[in-house]
C-alpha cells in the first residue's frame, strides 16, 4: 500500500502555490478542476433534484476507496443505506463489498424520520462524534454529507442549527478530510438554506435542462479558491460506469501528429493525397445524396480490415444488414470482416439519445472495441437532435477524443445542394482532410465527381476526378477538361473513344510508315546488290587487265626499242 | 393518548451526552429532577457518554446532544436539548397523560 502522505496521482497544476488536490477519478472532472477537489477542504455540490448530486458524491467516495487508497464515509440524510447500495449498483459500484472490506462506511442519519422535541439547548456533537468514530474506524480520508440541509427540516431552532453547521464544517477541516457536501438548489440561492455560506473553497453547480425534448445534465465549477479551473458549463452523463464530464473544448491541443499514412482503400485517391490519409487524422466526406459517401467509408473500413486492423462503423441512417447488402453490390464484402471480428457496426437513430449520451455511447463503444478507424455516417443526422452549436461542440469533443486515441476517423455529411452547408463549413475547420463528392450534370446525365477541398499537411491534387461505383468498389477515373468544362460520364467515354480512335489511326500510320521503310530497305538492298554486282564485274575486269598489263608494259618497252632499232634512231648503246 | 402505557409501568429513559459539557451536565440534572417529580419510583435512567462510546451514536442514530430517548413504554420518543424546558420535555415524553 502506498504511503498515505504521497499523492497517488501527480497534480498537474503548480503544487507550490495552489491547494493540494484529491483526484475524484470521475472521467473529465479532474480535467476541468485541474486535478481534483481541494484536499482537506469541503466542496459544495449543489443543483436541483435528480441532477446527479448524490451519484457524483458517491463516485468520489467509491473511486477514492478503490483507486486512490482513500477510504470514505458517506453520511446519508435522505436515502437509506439499502436504497443507496441498490441505486449505485447500477453504475457498477459494489459499495457493499467496499463496506465489507472496511474501505467505506455508509451511515444513514434518520433525522427526517424521527419526530424531535426540542427542550432546551443542544448541539451537533452527536453527529460529530458519530462521524468521527466512522472516520477513525476505517482511516477515512474522504467524507460525503448528503444532504445536510435535511437537518433544517428536523430542527426548529434554525439559529442554533446554523451555528452548529458552521462548527461542523470547521470540524471537517480540522480533521483534514476531503469532503463533498451536497445541497439542493433553492429559488434565488445556490442552496435552499444557504449552505454555500459555510463552504467557501469549491462550489460545483449541477443542472439539468431540457432542450428540444432532450435532457442534458451540465456541470459548472462556480468557484475554486486558489486554483485555475474550467469556467464553462460542461455537459455530463450518468453512464453505466459512473459519471462522465465532457469538457466542451479540450484544455490543450496536444494530440500526437503521426506522419504514417493509411490507405483510403482507393489507390487513385491515395495518389491524390500524396499517399493516403494521415493516421489519426479526421476526414470529412461531404456530398449530395447518392454520391457514394457511405461507399467511400465502407471501402475505407475494408482497407483497414485487410491490414488486420479493426474498424468501427457508426450508422445513423441504415441498419447493419442494409449496409452490408448495399456494399456487397459494389463488391465490398463487409460481412466477412464482421465475421472475423475486425469490423463492428453500431446502428441507431440519432433521435434515440441526446447528443451527450450519443457522444458517451460512441466513446464507450470505441473504448471497448479499440478500432484504428472509425466512421460516422452521417454526422448531418446529428443536427436533427441539437442546434448547430451543440452539434459542433459535440463533434469537437469527438474529434478530440479520437485524435487523443490516434484513431483515424471518417465523417460523412449530407448536404442537399451542391455547395457545402453552413454546418459543414464549421465542421470542416475541425477536420484534416475534406473530400467533396457531388454530381455534375451534363450531356443529360448526372455523374459523380470527387475533389480534395483541403488536406492539412500534405501535397494534394487539385484535380477533380470522376468517381465510379463499379462491381469491385470505387474507382477514380480521369476527367477530361474540354471547352465545356470537365467531361464526365458518357462525354468522358466519348472523349476516351475519340482518343482511342486517334491512337489507332496513328498506329496505322506508323505501321504504314514501317512498311514503306521496309520496302525502301528492300529497294536499297536491291540497288546495293546491283551496285555490288557492277563493282564486282568491274573489279574482275580490272584484275584481268592488271594481270595482262604486266606483260603489256614489257611489250611496250620492247616495242619502243625495237621501233628505235628499226627506225635506226637509237644506237645499240642506246638500246642497251 | 391510547398508545401510552399504564401508570404502573416502569419507564426506561436513556440520555445520550458528550463528556462533561455544560449542556450534558444540565441535561442530567434536569432529567433527574423531572423524573423525581413526575415519575417517582417508576423510572430507570441510563446515561450514555458518546465520548466514551462513540460507536453507539451510529447504532442508536444520534445526531444532537443531549438526546433523551424514551425506550419504554413504546413507542420510542426522542427529545433533544438540555431539558431546561420542562414543559416541552413532559409533552415530548407524554408524561402528563401517563401520570393522570
Amino acid at each position: 500500500m502506498p504511503s498515505p502522505a504521497v499523492d497517488p496521482v501527480p497534480v498537474p497544476s503548480s503544487t507550490l502555490s495552489g491547494p493540494r488536490k484529491a483526484p475524484t477519478g470521475i472521467t473529465g472532472l479532474d480535467e476541468v478542476t485541474g486535478g481534483g477537489l481541494p484536499r482537506g477542504r469541503s466542496t459544495l455540490v449543489c443543483g436541483p433534484a435528480g441532477c446527479g448530486k448524490t451519484l457524483l458524491a458517491m463516485e468520489f467516495l467509491v473511486r477514492g476507496a478503490s483507486e486512490y487508497d482513500e477510504p470514505g464515509v458517506f453520511l446519508a440524510f435522505e436515502e437509506s443505506v439499502e436504497d443507496l447500495v441498490v441505486n449505485v449498483a447500477s453504475l457498477g459500484f459494489d459499495v457493499a463489498q467496499l463496506e465489507a472490506d472496511g474501505r467505506m462506511i455508509l451511515d444513514h442519519v434518520g433525522v427526517a424520520d424521527a419526530e424531535l422535541e426540542e427542550a432546551g439547548e443542544w448541539d451537533l456533537d452527536g453527529l460529530l462524534l458519530r462521524l468521527g468514530a466512522s472516520i477513525d474506524a476505517i482511516g477515512a480520508k474522504r467524507v460525503v454529507i448528503d444532504t445536510v440541509e435535511t437537518l433544517f427540516g428536523a430542527f426548529s431552532d434554525v439559529v442554533a442549527l446554523r451555528a452548529e453547521l458552521r462548527r461542523l464544517f470547521a470540524w471537517l477541516k480540522d480533521r483534514g478530510v476531503t469532503a463533498v457536501i451536497t445541497g439542493e438548489r433553492g429559488g434565488g440561492t445556490l442552496t435552499r438554506h444557504g449552505i454555500e455560506e459555510y463552504v467557501s473553497d469549491c462550489v460545483i453547480v449541477l443542472d439539468q435542462r431540457v432542450d428540444d425534448q432532450t435532457s442534458t445534465r451540465r456541470l459548472r465549477i462556480l468557484k475554486y479558491r486558489g486554483s485555475v479551473h474550467g469556467t464553462n458549463e460542461y455537459p455530463f452523463l450518468i453512464g453505466k460506469d459512473g459519471l462522465s464530464v465532457l469538457p466542451i473544448t479540450s484544455l490543450r491541443l496536444d494530440h500526437r501528429a503521426s506522419a504514417t499514412r493509411v490507405t483510403s482503400g482507393v489507390p487513385r485517391l491515395d495518389a491524390m493525397l500524396d499517399g493516403g490519409f494521415f493516421a489519426g487524422s479526421t476526414i470529412l466526406v461531404n456530398g449530395t445524396p447518392g454520391t457514394g459517401k457511405s461507399t467511400l467509408a465502407a471501402q475505407f473500413c475494408e482497407a483497414t480490415c485487410q491490414r488486420g486492423e479493426r474498424s468501427m462503423y457508426f450508422a445513423f441512417e441504415e441498419s447493419q444488414a442494409q449496409i452490408v447488402r448495399n456494399m456487397a453490390s459494389v463488391g465490398i464484402d463487409l460481412q466477412r470482416w464482421v465475421d472475423e471480428g475486425l469490423l463492428a457496426f453500431r446502428c441507431f437513430r440519432p433521435t434515440l439519445l441526446g447528443l451527450e449520451a450519443h457522444l458517451l455511447s460512441m466513446q464507450t463503444s470505441i473504448a471497448e472495441f479499440d478500432p484504428t478507424v472509425v466512421v460516422l455516417d452521417p454526422i448531418s443526422d446529428l443536427l436533427r437532435i441539437g442546434s448547430g452549436a451543440d452539434v459542433f461542440a459535440m463533434l469537437t469533443r469527438q474529434v478530440d477524443y479520437l485524435k487523443a486515441h490516434g484513431i483515424t476517423a471518417m465523417f460523412t455529411s449530407l448536404n442537399s445542394d451542391s455547395a457545402p452547408g453552413q454546418a459543414d463549413r464549421q465542421i470542416a475547420s475541425l477536420v484534416d482532410t475534406w473530400l467533396l463528392v457531388r454530381t455534375m450534370e451534363g450531356n443529360g446525365e448526372y455523374n459523380r465527381v470527387l475533389a480534395v477541398l483541403k488536406s492539412r499537411g500534405m501535397a494534394h491534387s487539385n484535380q477533380i476526378r470522376e468517381f465510379l461505383l463499379t462491381s469491385h468498389g470505387i474507382e477514380l477515373a480521369d476527367v477530361y477538361v474540354g471547352p465545356q468544362g470537365v467531361l464526365t460520364g458518357s462525354a468522358r467515354q466519348a472523349q476516351e473513344a475519340q482518343e482511342r480512335a486517334k491512337g489507332e489511326a496513328r498506329l496505322e500510320e506508323l505501321e504504314q510508315r514501317r512498311t514503306n521503310l521496309e520496302r525502301r530497305r528492300e529497294a536499297v538492298e536491291t540497288q546495293t546488290a546491283a551496285l555490288w554486282r557492277d563493282f564486282d564485274q568491274e573489279s574482275a575486269a580490272v584484275e584481268r587487265l592488271l594481270s595482262h598489263g604486266s606483260t603489256g608494259t614489257e611489250d611496250l618497252a620492247g616495242q619502243r626499242a625495237e621501233q628505235g632499232r628499226l627506225r635506226g634512231v637509237d644506237s645499240d648503246r642506246d638500246a642497251r | 393518548m391510547t398508545d401510552d402505557a399504564a401508570p404502573q409501568e416502569i419507564w426506561h429513559l436513556r440520555l445520550y451526552i458528550a463528556g462533561r459539557s455544560a449542556k450534558s451536565l444540565r441535561a442530567q440534572a434536569n432529567l433527574r429532577a423531572l423524573c423525581e417529580e413526575h415519575l417517582a419510583g417508576r423510572h430507570e435512567i441510563e446515561v450514555i457518554d458518546l465520548e466514551q462510546h462513540p460507536s453507539l451514536a451510529r447504532s442508536d442514530d444520534i445526531v444532537a446532544i443531549p438526546t433523551l430517548v424514551r425506550r419504554l413504554p413504546e413507542p420510542l420518543r426522542r427529545i433533544i436539548g438540555d431539558l431546561s424546558n420542562t414543559e416541552r420535555v413532559l409533552v415530548g415524553l407524554r408524561v402528563e397523560e401517563a401520570a393522570q
